[in-house]
């Protein structure tokens, strides 16, 4: 059936015939099927136009849910459909946690391995693909190859933050981290300037396996990039028992409210600045060892189901963007530059990366990233202000992260991803004629 | 593709020499355009168009020229399938049209039946073929100029408005045919717009220069709009004028 997609930013809508595959086989027709192209799409939950394909055939992977859980090895055996969210639910309450979660519990272990996905644990655990044993994938000839870091290396890689665009990954063998209780010990700190913020992200990098700084993009002059930093490790289970928890690895978050459909955008500039101005003043200037929910510290914003209807019909867009150490200018220019071109940005997020994986577009490199939601309203001061950032990003030796990406300039991408040759000469080989395409690969002619 | 701030990376325009088809080709964002493309029926005029956007701020884009003819509607599918089938095309714009000469048709409705051809019946040939390879490719816009002229009989214009009437109809219908086919029609009604085909003409209030027209149809497709006025002002005038009583109208002194 024909459906209109979008990603979670809901822009540029394009519609393509979706199948629900629910097996290999049909996951094999589908891609030696005589549609123009063929595209794996999992929750959607990229932002831009990654997980759809215009005129193309979209498999969707939600049936590939099966979950096996191996305690002697401490993997798990995971439908390329399966969410964060199922695995969590499946393994938590067994003493077990994913290796890497991204601020959303709402992506398919596929789209992770698609997007090679960072949480708060970067600098201690890199990406998602790190914790991938193996993976099954139908290529573009619909053969089904199985990768690993030993098997085919450089096939493996290439998938792993390939975009989808390498074959149709079905499951993989993921390994878990043991934890003694679903909740998390949380140390929360105010920083009042940008400066003071990068500080206290590089001292609590070294201090806590998690880490993260909301950073307030509204605030103006001393305050500029002031923001609270939130850092953290899983609780051991004593610990929990002790505050008169009865079961320390009950896990069931639920969403608290959910987002009407909108006419219009809420997000604008005075309620931008009233929402960042409460956000920063409702942190404690210094909380140490907080118990809080696994749900609460990873996923906040998954509490309210819907949350990207509050921009609008006319949707939004996620830059993300990570320059070297050293660089730290460009983030400083980038604050100051949305603000000159007034464009309300709520949910700006800081975060300092550990060292480059190995896969060839995996975006994390070591550095600071700076990923904000910025309504799409303004659009022509917002395309004139980024395709700036992106240059600047660019000669920095930095990237934009593709997988959020709606409107990068592609004549950038090599200098971004110098990579970038390389992982398409294996795309070629697993590929030959050109089956896979999303949205995102024709707009950046990848 | 169209990207998430509405710049589109290809465009067609279906009446190459229309100036104010060329004001929105050259209005849209020039920084994200691979591929240009002007249909028209007059090779030397479409080439010189052409070479005219190369050198302006389109010098990056490959611009490509077709000719083709309103009245060849036997070959405006294979003429489409083969621009389509060469690539994805993000905006079509449809301007093909001819004022013509009221008073001259109504000596010789030979005439009428010219402006027809060339404002209604040739465009909507182009058009059904646009609407079949945009809705198969998934995504794009069809812009489709019309005009207040078709909203309402005026006795000084009327054979060029009911042409512009029936592809107005069919533009909007079109545009429910694409509903959910990733595809978008945006009908454009601009008011008098002071161009080579209304020169001599007395210019009426409201008069429009091609640019600003333009310029309301970039932010039209940005903004996923059907229907656009330029002046916007006209969306109520033209409201107006189809409420009015035909004696009062017949008297408007424009």
């Amino acid at each position: 059936m024909r459906e209109l997609l979008t990603g979670w930013g809901r822009t540029a809508p394009t519609a393509a015939t979706v199948h629900r595959v629910s097996s290999v086989a049909d996951v094999v027709a589908d891609v030696r099927s005589p549609a123009r192209a063929v595209l794996a799409r999992g929750l959607g939950r990229c932002y831009g136009d990654a997980a759809q394909s215009a005129g193309g055939r979209v498999m969707s992977t939600l049936r590939l849910s099966d979950v096996e859980l191996d305690e002697q090895r401490g993997t798990a055996v995971v439908g390329a459909g399966c969410s964060v969210d199922d695995l969590l639910r499946h393994v938590v309450p067994r003493g077990w946690f994913v290796p890497v979660t991204p601020g959303t519990r709402f992506v398919t272990i596929g789209g992770a391995i698609a997007a090679d996905v960072h949480g708060k644990n970067h600098h201690v655990d890199g990406t998602f693909g790190r914790h991938v044993r193996w993976l099954e994938l139908v290529d573009g000839s619909g053969e089904v190859r199985r990768l690993s870091p030993t098997e085919d290396p450089q096939a493996f890689w290439a998938t792993v933050g390939g975009l989808g665009l390498t074959g149709v990954v079905t499951r993989a063998e993921i390994s878990l981290r043991r934890v003694g209780s679903s909740w998390m010990r949380v140390t929360t700190a105010r920083a009042g300037d940008l400066g003071a913020l990068m500080t206290g992200l590089r001292e609590h990098d070294r201090r806590f396996r998690y880490t993260v700084a909301w950073i307030d993009l509204m605030s103006r002059g001393a305050a500029l990039g002031r923001g609270v930093l939130t850092s953290g490790d899983h609780a051991p289970g004593p610990d929990v028992l002790e505050r008169g928890v009865r079961d320390p690895l009950a896990y069931a978050p639920t969403a608290r409210a959910a987002m009407p459909a909108l006419p219009c955008s809420v997000v604008n500039r005075p309620g931008g600045r009233a929402f960042n101005a409460l956000w920063f003043r409702r942190a404690p200037q210094l909380q140490e060892a907080a118990l809080q929910p696994l749900a609460a510290f990873f996923h906040p914003l998954d509490g309210v189901r819907s949350w990207n209807r509050a921009y609008g019909p006319r949707g939004f867009l996620q830059y993300q963007f990570v320059v070297p150490d050293g660089r730290e200018d460009v983030i400083e220019d980038t604050v100051g530059a949305l603000q000159r071109a007034g464009t309300p940005a709520f949910l700006a997020v800081l975060k300092r990366f550990g060292p480059a994986g190995p896969a060839p577009l995996s975006f994390p490199r070591p550095g600071w990233t700076l990923a904000m939601d910025l309504p799409v309203g303004v659009a022509d001061t917002l395309a004139r202000v980024l395709d700036t950032l992106d240059a600047r990003v660019a000669a920095a030796g930095g990237a934009v992260y593709l997988v959020k990406d709606a409107r990068c300039r592609p004549d950038l991408l090599a200098a971004m991803y110098p990579r970038l040759d390389e992982w398409r000469a294996v795309r070629a080989r697993l590929d030959p004629s050109g089956r896979f395409s999303s949205d995102l690969s024709r707009r950046l002619a990848l | 593709m169209i990207d998430a701030l509405g710049r589109p990376q290809s465009v067609l325009l279906i009446g190459g020499t229309s100036e104010i088809g060329l004001a929105i080709v050259r209005a849209l964002p020039p920084e994200r355009l691979r591929r240009v493309v002007l249909l028209g029926r007059d090779a030397e005029r479409i080439d010189l168009a052409g070479k005219t956007l190369r050198q302006g701020a389109l010098a990056e884009a490959g611009v490509e020229t077709v000719v083709t003819r309103a009245e060849a509607s036997a070959d405006h599918g294979s003429v489409l399938d083969a621009l389509f089938d060469a690539g994805d095309v993000d905006v079509v714009v449809l301007a093909m049209g001819a004022l013509g000469d009221q008073a001259a048709a109504e000596a010789d409705p030979r005439q009428a039946v010219d402006t027809a051809q060339a404002t209604f019946v040739g465009p909507l040939s182009l058009m059904l073929h646009t609407g079949r390879r945009l809705a198969g490719q998934g995504h794009g816009v069809l812009v489709v100029l019309s005009s207040v002229a078709g909203r309402q009989a005026r006795r000084r214009n009327y054979v060029y408005g009911a042409a512009k009437a029936g592809l107005d109809l069919a533009a909007l219908g079109m545009a429910d045919q694409l509903h959910g086919s990733g595809a978008r029609v945006l009908v454009v009604r601009p008011g008098f717009v002071r161009t080579r085909m209304t020169a001599g003409l007395p210019v009426p209030p409201l008069a429009a220069d091609v640019d600003e027209v333009a310029r309301a149809v970039v932010a039209g497709i940005r903004a996923r709009r059907t229907v656009v006025y330029t002046p916007a002002v006209f969306r109520a005038v033209a409201a107006a004028l189809v409420v009015l009583p035909r004696a009062v109208l017949r008297r408007l002194p424009f």
